[in-house]
């Protein structure tokens, strides 16, 4: 077993398929896959060609760099123009534009910003160097949150107090909420798998309860979308919503208790922007008083520039599935990877960048 | 003077390594003249004089800014001389003479530096070529990343027409030499940030050899790329461009090794772009496929050689890959560097 070549199997794949085919028969369904892991996945597999035409997929906002507020990367670049500051971000977070200027053009002029792959090697930079500023973007869902608020409880126990982090963390559940309170038309929702595995399938109860669609949780492997796409398939043609976890190899119903219990200890939800979305109550972590020292907003006083929206771009439709990328006018043309307009063709998990790459 | 007493005396690079004067000269014996010693060289000219057989040169020049300088598999020196013989190779040429400038960054330790040198000088002699000409400079700390290497090389053409893709035709077999992605994923393995517990080892040779080898029993070889920056898939929509024709190939039968494809996966990285310095891309007739396969297979640099994909009259200036489910996607270009993702 080495849980990658069993499930890119083509004849599973292909079976599962007819499977699919056989249950929706003519029905038109519109599903949408909250995590950019899952349209990423989707189209480097090729999977909607193997659907039938009547599954429409749409995507979602789950992509973490994608649904960052431009004000947050402003804020990050007049904390990394300040003198002895190293600002330390995962790699996505470099190129996505700001208001004037991106991380990647203030490293270019200078400034220290580093890419790092862990939290831990953040810390690591602040035991070296002890005369900077190590200051950590915090971006992401509960899938790195976990590893965000690990780093502050260490900083805290071994009292590294030259490392803070500027945190823009989101939660799902809220987002979920937020989406099936205003739209209608989505029959179902392919439910990310990561951030399930850390909170657990049951966190999606209350929502379910108040707003009965077709759920299912997915793994990220050809035969885990296509087994989740077939059982909202059947779900959606019987009338009969389900909150179900087709990804129970990994995802259970409580999630991972020490994760969570780490979370709550360092985090509290907060209301939170989300681009193209808007402020969604409860959808945020923000860091405790307690911890309020490792907090880089409160921790540094820095003006940040005035906030200037890139003109002409959907990102945030794109971000609600509303339109897709061939849609928005910017896409392919004044918009490509290589010279992002909005932040959905930047990360590797954004919409735009997914089917611009894959070309699908 | 000889290496072990410069070593023992002062271990690091200073400027005055640099300067012209008497620690130029005693670099210059010291290290480079003692590892890479032959009589063009030795000569010590401004220019190294060398004689040219009356056939088609190929001339070709690559920096190398590889960082770490060591890495599994090989190191910066190393690279260098591979990277240069293999764009000879890979153009139909046989490496003869190459030059190698050193730029080193004032501080660099000399074992570090004369372990460079000398792998540059094992391979260079493995392969045949003669280092006959070389420079170095040295900047003040901070302005260079420890060492950077350029180089130029000549080689001598072995094939009767140089290769290029309009030669490609419809029907014609694409082949590779071996594992893709090895090299790329073992320097960000290696890289500092990434405390990743892996075996993978950088697949950095030289394809000299296999090239000539390869070439010689099919004398029809249409084309053939070492699938360096930019990898396997670069490399494909290159030889696409704006011909006539139209490229498919099956992700199941591209060969990637376990520990590369899972860190690959962990970094969210796709491995069809990621780089190699070992990998060979080889485009002949479909009637000449079983050759080409069994005569690479035999060689020791192309052991795991695998027909991966063929030309199509269809979807004319593309690349298909059929996915491991059976469905197709269009590879195209890379836009901007891959980044690994955030979760």
């Amino acid at each position: 077993m080495k849980y990658i070549t069993e499930y890119r199997d083509r004849e599973k794949a292909n079976a599962i398929a007819n499977r699919i085919v056989a249950v929706a028969k003519d029905q038109s369904m519109t599903i949408m896959e909250v995590c950019g892991t899952h349209t990423m996945a989707l189209a480097r597999f090729g999977i909607r060609q193997i659907l039938p035409q009547n599954i429409n997929l749409i995507s979602g906002p789950g992509c973490p760099v994608c649904v960052t507020p431009n004000r947050y990367l402003d804020h990050a670049i007049a904390l990394a123009r300040q003198d002895n500051t190293i600002i330390c971000t995962f790699g996505d977070m470099i190129k996505v534009p700001g208001s004037t200027s991106s991380l990647e053009s203030e490293r270019a002029r200078g400034q220290d910003i580093r890419i790092v792959y862990s939290t831990l090697d953040a810390l690591e930079l602040a035991r070296n160097n002890i005369d900077k500023e190590i200051i950590f973007l915090g971006v992401g869902f509960e899938t790195t949150a976990p590893t965000i608020a690990a780093s502050i409880d260490i900083a805290s126990r071994q009292s590294i107090s030259n490392y803070s982090v500027l945190c823009a963390n989101k939660v799902v559940p809220p987002a979920l909420l937020a989406l099936l309170s205003g739209r209608t038309e989505i029959d179902g929702f392919i439910l990310p798998g990561h951030v399930s595995t850390i909170i657990g399938s049951e966190s999606y109860t209350p929502i379910f309860e108040k707003h009965p669609v077709a759920c299912s949780i997915a793994g990220f492997e050809p035969s885990d979308m296509l087994e989740a796409i077939y059982e909202l398939a059947v779900q959606i043609s019987s009338g009969d919503p389900k909150l179900h976890n087709s990804y129970r190899r990994v995802v259970t119903a409580n999630g991972n208790i020490k994760a969570k219990a780490l979370l709550n200890r360092i985090f509290e939800a907060s209301d939170a922007e989300w681009r193209g979305i808007g402020n969604i109550p409860e959808s945020g972590l923000s860091i405790r008083d307690e911890f309020s020292s490792y907090d880089a907003a409160k921790k540094f006083n820095v003006t940040i520039e005035e906030t200037v929206e890139p003109a002409g771009c959907r990102c945030g439709e794109i971000l609600t599935g509303n339109i897709k990328p061939a849609d928005c006018p910017l896409f392919g043309n004044n918009c490509t990877p290589s010279h992002p307009i909005g932040a959905c063709m930047v990360s590797s998990e954004g919409t735009c960048a997914a089917h611009f790459k894959y070309g699908s | 003077m000889n290496e072990t007493q410069l070593s023992n005396n002062e271990s690091r690079i200073t400027m005055a390594h640099g300067g012209g004067g008497i620690q130029s000269q005693e670099l210059i014996q010291g290290i480079f003249a003692s590892h890479f010693s032959n009589p063009i060289l030795n000569a010590m000219g401004d220019a190294a004089i060398v004689e040219i057989p009356r056939t088609y040169l190929a001339y070709t020049t690559d920096s190398y800014v590889v960082k770490p300088i060591f890495f599994p598999g090989g190191d910066i020196g190393k690279l260098a001389v591979c990277g240069t013989v293999n764009d000879l190779a890979v153009s139909g040429a046989r490496a003869i003479y190459m030059t190698a400038g050193f730029i080193i960054e004032e501080g660099f330790e000399f074992k570090q530096l004369e372990s460079i040198v000398a792998s540059m000088a094992t391979v260079a002699r493995a392969c045949g070529i003669m280092i006959v000409a070389g420079d170095t400079k040295v900047v003040e700390k901070g302005n260079c990343d420890g060492i950077f290497i350029n180089t130029s090389g000549i080689g001598q053409l072995f094939v009767k027409q140089a290769m290029t893709s309009s030669r490609i035709e419809t029907g014609d077999v694409i082949i590779i030499n071996g594992s893709i992605a090895d090299h790329g994923m073992a320097i960000m393995s290696a890289r500092e940030g990434l405390s990743m517990d892996t075996s993978i080892e950088s697949d950095c040779a030289p394809l000299n050899s296999l090239a000539e080898h390869l070439s010689a029993a099919v004398p029809n070889i249409k084309f053939m790329r070492d699938a360096t920056r930019g990898g396997l898939a670069t490399v494909l929509c290159e030889a696409v461009g704006e011909n006539n024709f139209g490229i498919e190939i099956d992700e199941s039968k591209i060969p990637l090794k376990e520990g590369t494809a899972a860190a690959c996966e962990l970094l969210g990285i796709d491995p069809l772009y990621v780089a190699n310095e070992g990998k060979l891309v080889a485009v002949v007739p479909a009637d000449s496929a079983e050759v080409a396969l069994a005569t690479m297979q035999s060689h020791p640099q192309g052991k795991e050689s695998e027909i991966i994909g063929c030309v199509t009259e269809d979807n004319v200036g593309k690349v298909n890959l059929i996915t491991t489910i059976g469905s197709r996607r269009l590879i195209t270009m890379l836009s901007g560097e891959q980044l690994p993702r955030i979760c």
